[in-house]
């Protein structure tokens, strides 16, 4: 397993206050992949992106246990490097969260926390993230402008551009379109499609037709059990597990 | 129908209060604006103060109250930073942080004036000058830095409160991003936290400076003085301080109806001075609440 | 991401900032434990050296001394005497008079604001007690002097210009914010679930406000009275003007009256250092911290219980 490129979680549990909120779940995806993530609230959908970046260090009482990789080293060990993972697998949340800053230095803020300060260097980066995540045209004369000033589509693409900024290795979407219009998502979906050559993306999203649109793989999560996982049309068209086959023919959730 | 009575009571109390304030006030507004002009302010007490201005006790509360401020403002914001982005949540030391700075608030101010006296004065000042200056003595009397410092830890628990009331209106989320984009800490906290926190910092700050600016009891021997020839220019220098200045006139006046002008209107300017400063804060403070109103 | 080669130096600093953080979070604890040890040490030759304890001991300071002066205070006079007892009298008539002055009111206007008042009477009202709490308590002392005692001397008919009744009154004024500010916050924090539950069943606001809210909100209304009192007995500046100053062994609220923090304040600026005067003063500090800080133990438990009893039970 060493040496492989991508993310690979290994019977991952995660139990707070005497619950589980994840049970043995294993999954993988690849540089060149999107993995959708599927499943109704409380799944567990949002406490694995927690996880897998490490933002779950700031939630206290939870039990984590399992293996995490990343291209082959450890992630969730107490010695890892966890600023440096985070910048290796980038979060977008699902509410759009622009800092309080001009759209310039809500970008800015990762690499130059990285060290990056020259403006030279980070315009030319954010050319590309902006283009990468479809916003360029709309900003490129207004960067110094207020982030807030933006519509929530906007919003959330600005954020998406803001994790590319770091050039991730891995991009995590928790719900990216949870509240946004056609548009916007449709905008986003397209910005992913794109992504997908350089990096592993993994979607976790409430609405199945976008897993199904976007997705390579698709896993489903169900009370923190996995209970199916595997290639998006075979799940989509020949389910194995009859909760799977009623979630997304919408029975139920 | 009883009800309605004890309701009417309840307001009677509220108009009783006001009452009070609005004589307070008035009668202070009313007598200290006669003798007031910029002669009184900017000139220094003559003819054993019943005569001439406040000026050496306006430089002096100023000089004070900034001392005190650059100790008690990285102290006290560091103690916020610590309660609130550090310290596991509902920890042991975290209740007990907070309940010594509950307690240091309600500690007498008198007893400031006498821990003052035997830490600074006594302990920290002598030991400055038995170990730096060979017993001369320079810093182990009264002097401005030790009534500044005595002040700076009476006005801690104003500065910890408002900085924490400040830093929980800011969102989780703004948090959660900057850690997510890869931000340590302190990164964390220096470019996301502190930027947002300014106006609480500023609001603790100014209600230190107006709670500072009016204290008496501590600073009675640790460096206030009676009457001083020249103003205050070195650390271990005493200073005259418009509180200290009023308690004198009224108390030690050689002709009380002489100095009654001058009285009132030193308590006018400092009464001005601390309310100024106070509405800036609530101001503030207002401002701040409603964003956290509108976030939540 | 290539990392710039100041990293390790800035990781250094960050380092120090970090832990220079986590220190100065003990200050609090730290200032604390200093005013009770430095406080404390200058007290303590009163148990220990035989030299102070010649002139000033425990049972000099609380016991009677002799037939005809019993319990005197008398620090500077041919034969210093050192009873604290009538010290203690004159603190405890005057805060009694300014907490009868003050808890009452202060409630009372607690009351009103937050279960009666229209919304923008009570953006009125507390700004209003705000300013209270922001006068000086050297002002408050100021004008109790020069103009309260005269109209208080004639209205209760007394002697003495400057006297118990006086300096309680001026005292209750200082004591009204806390009192006001702390029962407030304990009122409102009552959830609206019980008001209109009430309200439902028939009851009228007044009813609402003395048979639900005010129980409801108990704790927090003793931990205000509390908090008014630990401040009455440590307060300095108004009783140092406003109450006369005579150390008299007796109870009665027109007669002048001299508290243990305006004693310490009168003194110590002329007091020897190391003197039996000078450690009876501290050991009055010491008596004074250790009270009020027993008296916010309880404010604190009470409050505890408020917010155990309003948000952790339902």
């Amino acid at each position: 397993m060493t040496g492989q490129k991508g993310l690979q979680i290994e019977e991952l549990s995660i139990r707070a206050d005497g619950r589980d909120l994840l049970r043995s779940v294993s999954l993988e995806v690849r540089p060149g992949e999107i993995l959708g993530i599927i499943g109704p609230a409380g799944s567990g959908k949002t406490t694995l992106l927690r996880c897998l970046n490490r933002l779950a260090d700031l939630d206290e009482g939870l039990r984590i246990s399992g293996r995490v990789f990343l291209n082959g080293a450890s992630i969730l060990g107490r010695d890892a490097d966890v600023v440096g993972i985070r910048r290796k697998i980038g979060l977008v949340f699902p509410v759009p969260t622009p800092l309080p800053l001009s759209i310039f230095d809500n970008l800015a803020f990762g690499p130059r926390i990285g060290g990056i300060t020259a403006v030279e260097e980070l315009r030319r980066m954010m050319e590309s993230s902006l283009k990468s995540a479809y916003l360029w045209e709309e900003v490129n004369d207004r960067l110094n402008e207020p982030a807030a000033n933006l519509s929530g589509g906007q919003q959330q693409r600005l954020c998406l551009a803001r994790t590319l900024m770091l050039e991730p290795e891995i991009l995590l979407l928790d719900e990216p379109c949870s509240g946004l219009d056609p548009i916007s998502t449709a905008q986003i979906e397209e910005a992913l499609k794109v992504l997908r050559k350089d990096m592993a993306i993994v979607l976790v999203t409430n609405n199945v037709k976008q897993a199904s649109r976007v997705a390579d793989k698709t896993a489903f999560l169900l009370l923190g059990e996995l209970v199916e996982f595997a290639p998006t049309r075979e799940l989509f068209t020949t389910p194995r597990d009859k909760r799977t086959e009623d979630y997304i023919t919408g029975r139920f959730g | 129908m009883i009800g309605i009575f004890f309701v009417a009571l309840t307001a009677l109390c509220c108009l009783i209060i006001v009452a009070l304030v609005a004589v307070i006030l008035g009668d202070i507004a009313w007598f200290g604006w006669g003798s007031l002009n910029l002669q009184f302010l900017l000139t220094a007490p003559q003819q054993g103060m019943t005569e001439g201005g406040i000026f050496p006790a306006i430089f002096g509360t100023v000089f004070l109250v900034l001392l005190m401020t650059i100790a008690v403002i990285p102290l006290g914001v560091m103690t916020a930073i610590y309660l609130h982005e550090y310290a596991p949540r509902k920890s042991m030391v975290i209740r007990w942080i907070r309940l010594a700075i509950e307690n240091l608030a309600g500690v007498p101010a008198i007893v400031f004036g006498l821990f003052g006296l035997g830490f600074f004065i006594e302990f920290v000042g002598r030991g400055i000058d038995r170990i730096f200056l060979d017993g001369q003595l320079a810093f182990g009397q009264p002097a401005i830095i030790w009534a500044a410092l005595t002040l700076a830890l009476l006005t801690l628990p104003t500065v910890v409160v408002a900085t924490e009331e400040a830093l929980r209106a800011i969102p989780v989320s703004h948090r959660e991003v900057a850690y997510s984009l890869g931000a340590t800490r302190l990164q964390m906290v220096r470019r996301v936290v502190l930027p947002q926190a300014v106006g609480g910092i500023l609001t603790g700050g100014i209600l230190a400076v107006s709670r500072g600016a009016g204290e008496v009891a501590p600073i009675l021997f640790t460096g206030a003085a009676y009457f001083l020839p020249y103003l205050p220019n070195k650390l271990n220098d005493q200073f005259m301080e418009l509180g200290y200045h009023i308690y004198v006139l009224a108390t030690q006046s050689p002709d009380v109806e002489k100095t009654k002008p001058i009285l009132y209107s030193t308590v006018f300017v400092l009464l001005v001075l601390t309310f100024a400063l106070n509405f800036t804060a609530i101001w503030i403070r207002s401002r701040i609440r409603r964003r956290l109103r509108a976030e939540k | 991401m290539n990392r710039p080669k100041t990293m390790t130096r800035s990781r250094f600093a960050e380092g120090a900032v970090e832990w220079l953080i986590r220190a100065s979070a003990f200050s609090a604890i730290v200032g604390l434990f200093l005013i009770f040890i430095f406080i404390g040490k200058e007290a303590l030759p009163i148990l220990t050296s035989p030299d102070v304890r010649k002139e000033a001991n425990i049972s000099k300071l609380f016991l009677p001394q002799d037939q005809a002066h019993p319990y005197s205070w008398q620090p500077v006079s041919e034969i210093p005497k050192y009873s604290i007892l009538p010290l203690f009298v004159g603190t405890l008539k005057m805060t009694l008079v300014a907490v009868l002055f003050a808890i009452p009111l202060a409630l009372g206007a607690a009351l009103f604001t937050s279960e009666f008042s229209p919304g923008w009477l009570k953006e009125f009202i507390k700004p209003i007690i705000e300013l209270l709490a922001g006068i000086p308590s050297v002002v408050l002392g100021f004008f109790a002097l020069m103009v309260m005692a005269s109209y208080v001397q004639e209205l209760f008919g007394i002697v003495y210009r400057l006297n118990a009744i006086n300096a309680g009154i001026a005292l209750g004024l200082a004591v009204i914010p806390i009192v006001y500010t702390v029962a407030d916050d304990a009122l409102t924090s009552v959830p609206k679930s019980y008001r209109e539950a009430s309200m439902a069943m028939g009851a009228s606001p007044w009813q609402t406000a003395w048979r639900v809210v005010f129980p409801a909100a108990l704790p927090g209304i003793l931990a205000a009275c509390v908090l008014g009192f630990g401040r009455a007995i440590g307060e300095t500046m108004i009783v140092l003007m406003a109450s006369g100053n005579a150390a008299i062994m007796s109870w009665n609220l027109a007669k002048p009256a001299r508290s243990l923090s305006a004693t310490i304040a009168a003194e110590l600026g002329e007091v020897v250092v190391g003197s039996a005067h000078y450690h009876v003063l501290f050991f009055i500090g010491i008596s004074l911290f250790i009270f009020t800080f027993v008296l916010n133990m309880f404010a604190h438990w009470f409050v505890a219980r408020l917010q155990k009893k309003v948000l952790g039970t339902i």
